[in-house]
């Protein structure tokens, strides 16, 4: 039930988040994406690399998940 | 026994990754083991909307760990894993299907994972949200590592629920947040370790017995993080991620990277981490008497520890332009050394009486280096 | 005030409306098109109203936009086809810095005039939603079309509209 109530209240938040009802334009423009298309901005430019260091640690700690990143980059199409 | 690859780490929701290939080669060396891993990865778009990629990797150990009292003889063992995803792009959402399996002598496991990230708010906002599940079985080889002998213990489910909100925060920054939700069910222990306890009947002070872990074991992971760029033309990069679970294990990952290149043909990145877990709540470097819990483990992972690494990676392009179909060519390095360090998990390998009685062996702590190498194709 | 439930509900609503909005790759447009003085790579001056009569396609363009790139060689080549007939192409640069383009420019040549526009002042005025984008204007300055975005076969669209302009 939590775990539910987390997911549809994150969404939520993404809604609200890019809704122009509540008045909110895109303040960068796809033509100031330069930097951000740059591959050292990417989360993960090598992901087999970051996927066998996430099962090393894995591994060997306690701790799992949350890990990588999604988004940023180009914006084109 | 090892755990299962994450397998799906990023994705893009305005065009499809370029076509890419991977040779890849590991090194792990520390705490008496030494693993070395090779890996074959390529991604290809088969239309402008289809992507297929496939992995394989194959692990080598061989060592005694410092927990494995049971085992007298030195470990060796295969793991052999292969995958495969196919990721869909439809205007602004990302599709992703994938299928992975690990097999080792004593431990085969399986997952299916599915995943879909959407770009929105004039792609300055992408949502994901993915659902994997996992079935895993789990034996102990009670031969040696040239003459098995592998009686199977039980399964385990997995169920994995993630979800990531990453933003756009101003041309030069991003930032992102994780939550995944795992839930584990079956035989979630590790059958070579042991957990010890007093008896002064035996003339090393204790004896050993098996570990008891619960059957069931849930766990929530929040990871945020957030890159900058810098002005001369640089990355900044933080993150933090807070773990909780049911077995009472809390643990706090803080790491930093910074990413420099250097024309279109070097990049230097270094990173440094820092962990620290509490024990979980079943778990004793020493029992005080047999059967004193329900629950009852020893198991290195689930001690009070803490870790900190230092890693550093070069790129280098040495196609840097492309050359007929090939985009881009790099070769990589990395190298991470990690220092291990143990609360309440002492050394009774190399320490024991009469110098040291038990509970009074020093604690444990070991160093390791972690080694990759690989070179990407880009076509 | 509005209750939590409505405001959500709204901004949900809100949200799905611009996201199919921002789905369509290509609409029609209505309106003059914003004149504009730009400067080439070599240094020279030219604009929109160098064109005047003919039925242009102002395309917005970066260095480091994959789908930019994959089109840019059949835009050269519906160019050098409509030319003859009163079409221009004028390639709208959106980099911040010359250095990047004047070096792919150079590795991979093309035929139609290319202006830079690093304070991006022509794409403000253009309202540039996505990239890259395409705006065609007819031939009595009057902008007809504008295509987001770039996938394979979305050239077929291109030549649809400026064989349309051009008989007009």
């Amino acid at each position: 039930m939590r775990l539910r109530h987390i997911l549809i209240l994150s969404s939520l938040a993404g809604t609200v988040l890019l809704s122009s009802a509540c008045s909110i334009q895109p303040w960068v423009k796809p033509y100031e994406r330069d930097r951000l298309a740059d591959p050292i901005m990417a989360w993960d430019r090598d992901a087999i690399s970051s996927a066998y260091l996430d099962h090393i640690r894995e591994s060997r700690e306690g701790s799992r998940g949350a890990t990588g990143g999604a988004g940023g980059g180009c914006g084109c199409n | 026994m090892t755990a299962a690859l994450l397998l799906i780490r990023s994705t893009s929701a305005d065009v499809l990754p370029d076509n890419r290939a991977d040779v890849f080669y590991s090194k792990y060396s520390g705490g008496g083991m030494d693993i070395t891993g090779y890996s074959a990865t390529a991604r290809a778009k088969i239309t402008e909307n289809f992507a297929l990629e496939a992995n394989y990797f194959i692990d080598k150990v061989s060592g005694a760990s410092v927990d494995v009292l049971s085992q007298a003889s030195v470990i060796k063992d295969e793991r052999k894993q292969k995958s495969g995803t196919l990721e869909y792009l439809h205007d602004k959402t990302t599709y992703t299907a994938s299928y992975q399996t690990s097999v080792e002598r004593d431990y085969i496991s399986d997952t299916a994972s599915f995943s879909l990230s959407q770009d929105m708010f004039g792609d300055l906002t992408t949502i994901s949200l993915g659902f994997s599940n996992s079935h895993n079985k789990v034996g102990e080889n009670n031969g040696t590592a040239d003459k098995p002998n592998v009686a199977w213990l039980g399964h385990a489910l997995s169920r994995t629920y993630s979800g990531g909100l990453s933003q756009i925060i101003t041309k030069n920054f991003i930032a992102g947040v994780n939550l995944q939700v795992i839930t584990d069910a079956g035989y979630l222990a590790n059958p070579y370790r042991s957990i010890r306890y007093l008896d002064p009947g035996n003339p090393r002070g204790y004896s050993l017995a098996s570990q008891i872990y619960p059957d069931t074991h849930t766990s929530t992971a929040v990871q945020v993080q957030a890159k900058y760029y810098l002005p001369y033309r640089a990355a900044v990069t933080g993150l933090y991620r807070y773990f909780t679970d049911t077995w009472g294990v809390v643990g706090n990952t803080y790491e930093l990277d910074y990413t420099h290149p250097i024309s279109n043909k070097w990049i230097f990145e270094g990173r440094a981490r820092y962990y620290k877990q509490s024990a979980a709540t079943f778990y004793s470097d020493l029992f005080p008497f047999a059967g004193s819990q329900n629950f009852t483990a020893r198991d290195q992972n689930l001690a009070a520890l803490d870790n900190t690494t230092i890693g550093g990676k070069v790129t280098y392009a040495f196609l840097p332009d492309g050359w007929r179909i090939f985009k881009r060519g790099t070769v990589t390095a990395d190298v991470s050394r990690i220092h291990f360090n143990y609360l309440d998990f002492r050394d009774i390998k190399d320490f024991g009486p009469p110098a040291y009685k038990p509970g009074s062996e020093p604690l444990y702590q070991f160093s390791a280096m972690v080694y990759q190498a690989y070179i990407s194709i880009y076509f | 005030m509005l209750s939590t439930s409505t405001l959500l509900k709204r901004c949900a609503m809100a949200a799905i409306v611009v996201a199919s909005t921002a789905f369509a790759a290509g609409g029609d447009a209505s309106g003059t098109a914003p004149a504009f003085t730009l400067t080439t790579l070599a240094g020279q001056a030219s604009g929109l109203s160098a064109y005047k009569g003919q039925v242009v396609m102002v395309n917005f363009w970066a260095t480091w936009c994959g789908p930019c790139q994959q089109e840019m060689p059949l835009l050269d080549q519906m160019y050098k086809k409509y030319k003859p007939a009163g079409f221009t192409l004028i390639g709208v640069n959106v980099d911040k810095e010359a250095p990047a383009v004047k070096e792919l420019l150079t590795r991979k040549p093309v035929s139609f005039p290319v202006l830079l526009d690093p304070a991006n002042q022509v794409s403000k005025a253009y309202h540039v939603d996505e990239m890259p984008s395409s705006v065609i204007i007819d031939r009595k300055g009057q902008i007809r079309y504008i295509h987001r975005g770039y996938k394979p076969g979305d050239e077929n669209d291109y030549q649809d509209r400026i064989r349309q302009l051009i008989r007009e």
